[in-house]
């Protein structure tokens, strides 16, 4: 009732108090009815019940006795209900009001059926949350952008090279890069994974240092926490030695202290002076979390880092002008580098510049195969509410007596419609409010445990972005399962279904449980095949010979004592060697080897080589290409490489003896097909000094054990550790890698360690790894797949299963009557059990046909994930579809077997 | 009392309940006793229409209502004029000055 007459009238100034002072009370009185309704129907009841009385005692009063006074009250007020509801309706939406009448209805319906309720909020939460917390992954690693200012600006610079498509860049190529294009609004670079030695605050220790460019930070947009970032003048080769610190070995090591600007720290004996301090919170491609302290490029003492042909694992990074496409700077960069090679053929002939947009490169192939995970966690989601949408139209059927009861006493098909929605709306609101915590507790420590690669997992978690994810799937997934049943439910002939006493149960009802059904079972097997798959190919990598024994391999680092670190290149050597024979001496070693160069599946290092006998090519870009390792003598033995022929090194090939090198043999059949290469010689690195072959060993997978024979350069060229040049050697005596055989790999470090500690040696030992952990680590994304690909197959069995076992079970309720006439008109137990089971069999048999045909479409997507295993292969097809069946028809046959055991009479009598 | 109901123009009631609470604090009965004599028995208010309109004023701030006793020292809930109730008084009376003198000389003319 809106008191249209009444207006109102007042000045502009006290009309929004007015306003205000209304909605106050508006609030107020809403909240009062919707939170303390029952206080507020006593209320009621209790001021009609005082207004009753003092009619009667008017009455009374005017002459009638009680019971006619009493009487003629009753009837001057009306219908005591009706006021109630009228005066509800004034106080509240009569919408709403209803609304919160069905809510409570329906809550008390769930609550009735605990069993149900109890299903249907599992299967959801467990629907939900695992798209919630999937959500939360693809949104912190993929949709969020970057936490960079025009984070679209920025992309990463590499070289093209012959062998590489993004190769590093030299330090000489860089400056000209930076200078002469056109493109850019700043340009930098980065060489991170620097082990150097701290001394002078407390123990000495191996610290992990990244070296920047100029205007590093400037370029990403990142203030310093403390101080300035470096100057130009400080970057430059020659530029006075400065540091910044991350802030988390600010804390460790000033205890966050301001005046640590100005103050010096000693790394490989050499003093740099502190200049600011990195935020907390920076991190770049999600590699510079561990890094204790920045330094300019400028200090690195490498000889190569002039040389514009050296590979060195410098990356560069770039801001394009504002306005700028990718594809003009690419072009630019064209320019840039065609110049360079003509300007320097020697060392850039056939080098062009990889231009790669930052959120590009930091995804991988991330991208491609979380999509696929989220693909795969939405089918689970389906069959959740494919699920729930049976459960609910069994029960709907269980109920129709009572919708046919609330029509014929005038409730429109709306109204049992709304009933139905709210009731499935409370379900998905305590099924996906379950499903939002799981997300929250479950997807850090999910992640923690799997064997991740993924960039940005700092940004992972649940936001507000996933809330609203998670909001919106709930609902749609209400409404999906909802209204269908429900609309089949109320679309239903209150006559007949009251005429039916409440069995329901008609033949196209059955149909439709069929269909879903069907439907559950073909998202569950294209579920199942993808997992299986995934499986197939990790056990197939698994037993991939990589060309060593990785199961026995521990690698290393270590550092000499600082004193070292400026010593000559013959007493770095005599010290190296006595820190051999430690490491060789604690327990459980049994074989260690330096390692310089490449590691497989770790690093990769290459060199130049040409045949001597053969012209020198005219340019370093002519020459043949070999992936090095430079080992001691007993690496052969400590990796179980294969010794095809000749010898491998021994202790005498040593800096005074004879240059020698070992072959893999894939170079020796690319280089020296037919031929012996056994006495053949090659000169090295443009050198004019000729090392002779003496031995050939097996090919070492160095790019993976997937990929290894999928790349160009894979011939291998192994040379004597104490070889290497003496410039080089005098630059070895920190961050040396060490390889340990042993038959425990895991453990045996912690027995170096001791030893190490034990004599005090001096030598600072660090980043213990086994051969096992970086294969682990480099089937990272394919593990992770198969891992969650794994989970929501066998949830999708489950919860598949449950839904076939639902809905025999049901049908068997249903037909207990007929099943009772076919067993007194003789039907055996083998005819009723047969009955039953071939109506599971049906549905089950269309699901699995419709799964094939889908599958067949949907694996194509998982086919670059996969190695050694068809998209089709028909072992997994048999194997998933024969798991499938036979768990569906266990779930048939459980409720089959009941049947059997009908009696007759019961059945008949329970009409 | 006419046997035939006189229907009350909307707004009119809440007019009638705020004027009829200007000599003080009432209950229901009392409210519904009230306008019968203001009116002279032309209205009847039957709980049917007071009750809402009553819990209506209430929420809206017009009036307040709170527990009290009647005479007899039985319960009763009694309302009393808010604030508010006073300027709606005030700009309705204006308003069917307005409407009445209007619909009135509409009326006779002719």
């Amino acid at each position: 009732m809106g008191p249209h007459f009444l207006g109102h009238r007042a000045g502009p100034g006290i009309v929004l108090e007015r306003i205000s002072m209304q909605l106050f009370v508006k609030i107020r009185s809403l909240s009062r009815n919707l939170f303390a309704s029952r206080r507020v129907e006593a209320d009621l009841s209790q001021e009609i019940h005082c207004h009753l009385q003092m009619l009667t005692e008017e009455n009374i009063r005017a002459g009638m006795t009680q019971e006619e006074a009493q009487r003629a009250a009753r009837l001057e007020f009306g219908g005591i209900e009706q006021v109630k509801e009228q005066v509800r309706d004034e106080r509240i939406g009569n919408w709403l009001r209803s609304v919160l009448s069905d809510c409570r209805y329906g809550l008390r319906q769930l609550r009735n059926n605990p069993g149900f309720t109890a299903a249907a909020v599992i299967v959801l939460a467990l629907g939900i949350g695992a798209n919630a917390s999937l959500f939360s992954v693809v949104n912190g690693v993929l949709l969020r952008p970057l936490p960079f200012p025009h984070p679209e600006q920025l992309v990463i610079l590499r070289e093209s090279k012959p062998n590489f498509a993004t190769g590093s860049v030299s330090y000489p190529n860089f400056l000209d890069w930076q200078r002469e294009n056109r493109t850019f609004t700043s340009m930098s670079v980065m060489r991170g994974g620097r082990s150097l030695i701290l001394t002078g605050i407390g123990e000495a220790e191996q610290i992990n240092a990244v070296l920047l460019g100029p205007g590093f930070f400037e370029q990403l947009g990142v203030n310093p926490a403390l101080g300035r970032t470096f100057a130009e003048d400080e970057v430059r080769i020659g530029g006075a030695p400065t540091v910044m610190l991350s802030a988390a070995f600010w804390e460790r090591k000033f205890g966050s202290a301001h005046d640590v600007l100005g103050k010096t720290i000693t790394l490989e004996g050499k003093d740099y002076s502190i200049i600011g301090v990195v935020p907390a919170s920076f991190d770049f491609l999600g590699t510079l979390r561990s890094v204790d302290a920045y330094m300019p490029i400028g200090q690195w003492s490498n000889p190569l880092l002039t040389s514009r042909a050296a590979g060195l694992g410098i990356g560069g990074i770039g801001r394009l002008a504002p306005g700028v496409t990718i594809e003009q700077a690419r072009s630019d960069m064209e320019r840039v580098t065609r110049n360079l090679a003509a300007t320097y053929p020697d060392a850039n002939k056939g080098i062009g510049a990889a231009v790669i947009p930052l959120n590009k490169w930091m995804l991988g192939n991330t991208e491609s195969f979380l999509f696929i995970l989220f693909g795969a966690v939405g089918f689970v989601l389906l069959i959740a509410c494919v699920n729930v949408a049976n459960l609910l139209l069994a029960r709907s059927t269980r109920r129709t007596h009572e919708f046919a009861v609330r029509a014929a006493l005038g409730a429109g098909q709306t109204r049992i419609v709304r009933q139905l929605l709210v009731e499935s709306t409370l379900l998905v609101s305590i099924g996906g409010g379950i499903g939002l915590m799981l997300a929250a507790l479950g997807t850090k420590t999910v992640l923690r445990m799997l064997p991740t690669t993924l960039p940005r997992t700092a940004e992972i978690g649940v936001d507000a972005d996933v809330m609203i994810f998670a909001l919106v799937i709930s609902f749609a997934a209400g409404i999906l399962f909802g209204l269908w049943p429900a609309l089949k439910t109320a679309r239903r002939d209150p006559q007949q279904s009251l005429q039916e006493g409440g069995r329901g149960g008609s033949v196209s009802r059955h149909r439709l449980q069929g269909v879903l059904v069907a439907a559950e079972v073909s998202l569950a097997l294209v579920l199942l095949i993808g997992a299986g798959l995934m499986i197939r190919t990790l056990s197939t990598l698994r037993n991939v010979n990589p060309g060593f024994e990785a199961n026995k391999i521990l690698t290393f680092g270590f550092s000499l004592p600082p004193s070292m670190f400026n010593a000559s290149p013959d007493s770095v050597r005599a010290a190296l060697r006595e820190a051999q024979g430690k490491f060789q001496a604690a327990p459980g070693v049994q074989a260690v080897s330096f390692t310089w160069g490449a590691v497989p599946l770790s690093g990769d290092d290459e060199w130049l080589f040409w045949i001597d006998g053969q012209p020198k090519p005219q340019t370093e870009s002519e020459m043949n290409w070999a992936i090095d390792y430079v080992v001691g003598p007993d690496y052969q033995k400590a990796m179980g490489i294969a010794l095809k022929s000749g010898r491998f090194f021994t202790a005498q090939d040593d800096e005074h003896a004879a240059r020698v090198a070992v072959i893999d043999e894939v170079l020796a059949k690319k280089f020296f097909d037919g031929q012996n290469p056994i006495g053949k010689r090659l000169h090295v690195n443009s050198s004019e000094e000729t090392t002779e072959i003496v031995g050939v060993v097996g090919h070492v997978n160095q790019w993976g054990l997937d990929s290894d024979d999928k790349e160009t350069l894979r011939s291998q060229l192994y040379t004597p550790f104490m070889q290497l040049p003496d410039k080089t050697m005098a630059q070895n005596a920190s961050g040396i890698g060490v390889l340990v055989r042993s038959d425990k790999p895991a453990t045996v470090f912690g027995s170096i360690r001791q030893v190490n500690s034990r004599r005090r040696s001096g030598l600072v030992v660090f980043g213990a790894q086994t051969m096992e952990e970086i294969i682990a680590s480099s089937l990272g994304d394919r593990r992770f797949s198969m891992i969650l690909l794994g989970i929501f197959a066998a949830l999708a069995l489950l919860l598949s299963s449950i839904g076939i076992y639902g809905v025999i079970s049901y049908i068997v309720g249903q037909r207990t009557r007929e099943i009772g006439v076919r067993i007194v008109l003789g039907a055996g137990r083998a005819d009723v059990l047969r009955l039953v089971l071939i109506e599971g069999a049906k549905m089950t048999a269309i699901g699995l046909l419709v799964g094939l045909v889908a599958s067949f479409g949907l694996t194509r997507l998982v086919a670059h994930l996969l190695f050694g295993v068809s998209p089709t292969d028909p072992l997994t097809l048999a194997a998933v579809v024969l798991l499938l069946a036979a768990v569906s028809l266990l779930a048939c046959y459980i409720p089959a077997r009941r049947a059997t055991t009908v009696d007759p009479l019961i059945a008949l009598r329970s009409e | 009392m006419d046997s035939e109901p006189t229907t009350l123009l909307q707004g009119t009631l809440e007019l009638l309940i705020l004027k009829s609470l200007v000599a003080g604090e009432m209950h229901g009965l009392g409210v519904s006793r009230r306008i019968e004599q203001l009116t002279r028995g032309t209205f009847d208010v039957k709980p049917g229409s007071l009750f809402p309109a009553l819990h209506w004023m209430d929420k809206e701030g017009w009036i307040s209502s709170f527990w009290g006793d009647s005479e007899n020292n039985r319960c009763a809930k009694y309302c009393r004029f808010a604030n508010a109730g006073l300027e709606q008084l005030e700009a309705g009376t204006k308003r069917w000055g307005r409407i009445s003198w209007a619909i009135a000389q509409a009326l006779e003319s002719s």
